[in-house]
């Protein structure tokens, strides 16, 4: 029986290894995408981002309890950064899930960012990919304590969840500027906390700033072919459009959880009802073609390049007798011009 | 990336120079973590992926979770005495699960007359108070090499 074989059977050793393979990135985790890859498109995948420190691993920890009271199988991929110096990571969100633990329903894999700087991994995608094909319904990942620019994750989710907590400061806007846009659902967690109601109120404020219209429709920067129609509005808000609502939770104590379980219900079948989803799947699905078009490309010009021919041509254009754009036609098609 | 390492600098395959991932974890109920973290710390240090997974955790729960991460090495951090009840248990289980190839090291306070019973067990390693984290990453290291 082959790995692949062993993963749709069930086997939890043979789908930890595949991911490893997923990980390294090697031929046999390549080929076992290729050949899983029909069975892919099942799962709701849930992004969760966030900034360091707010709540993100605790939050999931209770999500995936809760999927689990509906039997719904639950895989978590957790991604922590590694060091930009050793290469190295200490991955330290399982300590905050070890309520999932002894239960065969949920399969739960840290990963490193090894150098991937949009808030994930190279190889998450394909992690979660393998996750949906070995029939896990819900598939969450949790990026590395997100700032301004790690909005990688909602090119892959379906839905993302923002997390946000109180007393991170009036700076709040300024910083989660760029974040803000891509959340699906917002979550103020550790509401217990002093200032919760202005935390609120300034992203309530962003919210009513923003355009639902264009911040929908341009998620990733695809513009829509499917007209939407009018439902499954989350928050309140006019229009046909999701609006993001906010939920309060205390993940430490399990509190908002049921509610932001519904809104992330409620979320998919917006995105179902819409046609987001199929826009969100097809953009996704592109981008990844694009990636391993651009891969395929390079390897095939650089078996059909000399390494002495490149060399060369690197050198004039270290002696700036040539320009990088002009060396590249020159080794493509053989003139500078 | 499937990039050989050809045509230009900077570059680097991950395929080729795998990654040792290890899981730290403490078994048992004492609640001293610092040994932990320190070895947790001086092992990312030397370029590896450490899973740490905090306090209290059983046999039970640190075997799974090196089944999840599909770890090349667990390291126990133990102070309670109890590792002749923890250690058995976990190398067990570890098997049970059909995870032979994986290396089983224990920092802590253990008695020498305990070692060799250990060792037995097979385990990889054991380290007292004193013991430096360079030699922790280098037994590792040949640890791995030689599976």
């Amino acid at each position: 029986m082959t790995l692949i074989d062993s993963v749709l059977n069930g086997d939890r050793l043979a789908l930890a290894r595949l991911l490893t393979q997923i990980e390294n990135d090697t031929p046999d985790g390549r080929a076992a995408l290729d050949s899983l890859f029909p069975r892919t498109g099942k799962a709701h995948l849930i992004g969760v981002t966030g900034a360091p420190g707010t709540g993100k691993s605790s939050l999931v920890n209770q999500l995936a309890l809760h999927f689990r009271t509906q039997n719904k199988r639950v895989a978590i991929v957790a991604v922590d950064p590694s060091s930009p110096f050793t290469g190295g990571a200490v991955l330290g969100d399982r300590v905050r899930m070890k309520d999932l633990s002894g239960d065969d329903g949920v399969f739960i894999r840290s990963m490193a960012s090894r150098g991937s700087l949009g808030g994930l991994a190279q190889a998450t995608a394909g992690m979660a990919q393998v996750f949906d094909a070995a029939g896990y319904d819900v598939v969450m990942i949790e990026t590395v304590g997100a700032g301004q620019s790690e909005v990688d994750i909602a090119r892959l989710a379906h839905t993302t969840l923002v997390v946000e907590a109180p007393g991170l400061g009036d700076d709040i806007q300024a910083i989660k500027a760029g974040i803000l846009e891509i959340a699906d659902i917002l979550v103020v967690n550790k509401a217990d906390r002093p200032g919760v109601e202005n935390t609120e109120k300034a992203l309530k404020s962003m919210l009513e700033m923003a355009h639902p219209t264009q911040r929908v429709y341009l998620h990733h920067g695809v513009p829509s072919p499917l007209r939407p129609s009018p439902v499954g509005r989350g928050g309140g808000g006019e229009g046909n459009m999701w609006i993001p609502p906010i939920i309060k939770t205390i993940a430490t104590e399990g509190n908002g959880i049921a509610e932001l379980a519904g809104q992330i219900a409620k979320h998919a079948e917006h995105l179902r009802v819409s046609g987001d989803w199929a826009v969100r799947e097809r953009a996704r699905l592109e981008s990844e073609m694009e990636t391993a078009l651009q891969e395929r490309l390079m390897s095939q010009f650089r078996e059909r390049v000399p390494q002495t021919r490149y060399d060369e041509v690197m050198r004039q254009v270290f002696e700036r007798s040539l320009s990088p754009g002009e060396a590249v036609k020159l080794l493509t098609n053989g003139r500078a011009k | 990336m499937v990039n050989p390492g050809k045509h230009g600098a900077g570059e680097q395959t991950t395929s080729s120079d795998k990654k040792i991932r290890v899981l730290v974890a403490k078994p048992g109920l004492d609640g001293h973590d610092r040994g932990a973290k320190v070895v947790a710390r001086a092992l990312r240090d030397a370029g590896m992926e450490v899973i740490y997974t905090g306090l209290r955790q059983t046999p039970e729960m640190i075997a799974e979770a090196a089944l999840q991460e599909d770890v090349d090495v667990v390291g126990l951090s133990i102070l309670s005495g109890a590792h002749m009840a923890l250690a058995p248990r976990i190398m067990e289980l570890l098997k049970a699960n059909g995870q032979t190839r994986v290396r089983v090291f224990i920092g802590g306070i253990v008695p020498d007359e305990d070692i060799p019973r250990l060792m037995e067990l097979g385990i990889s390693g054991v380290y007292g108070p004193g013991a430096s984290t360079e030699d922790i990453v280098k037994d590792i290291r040949n640890s791995i090499s030689e599976k």
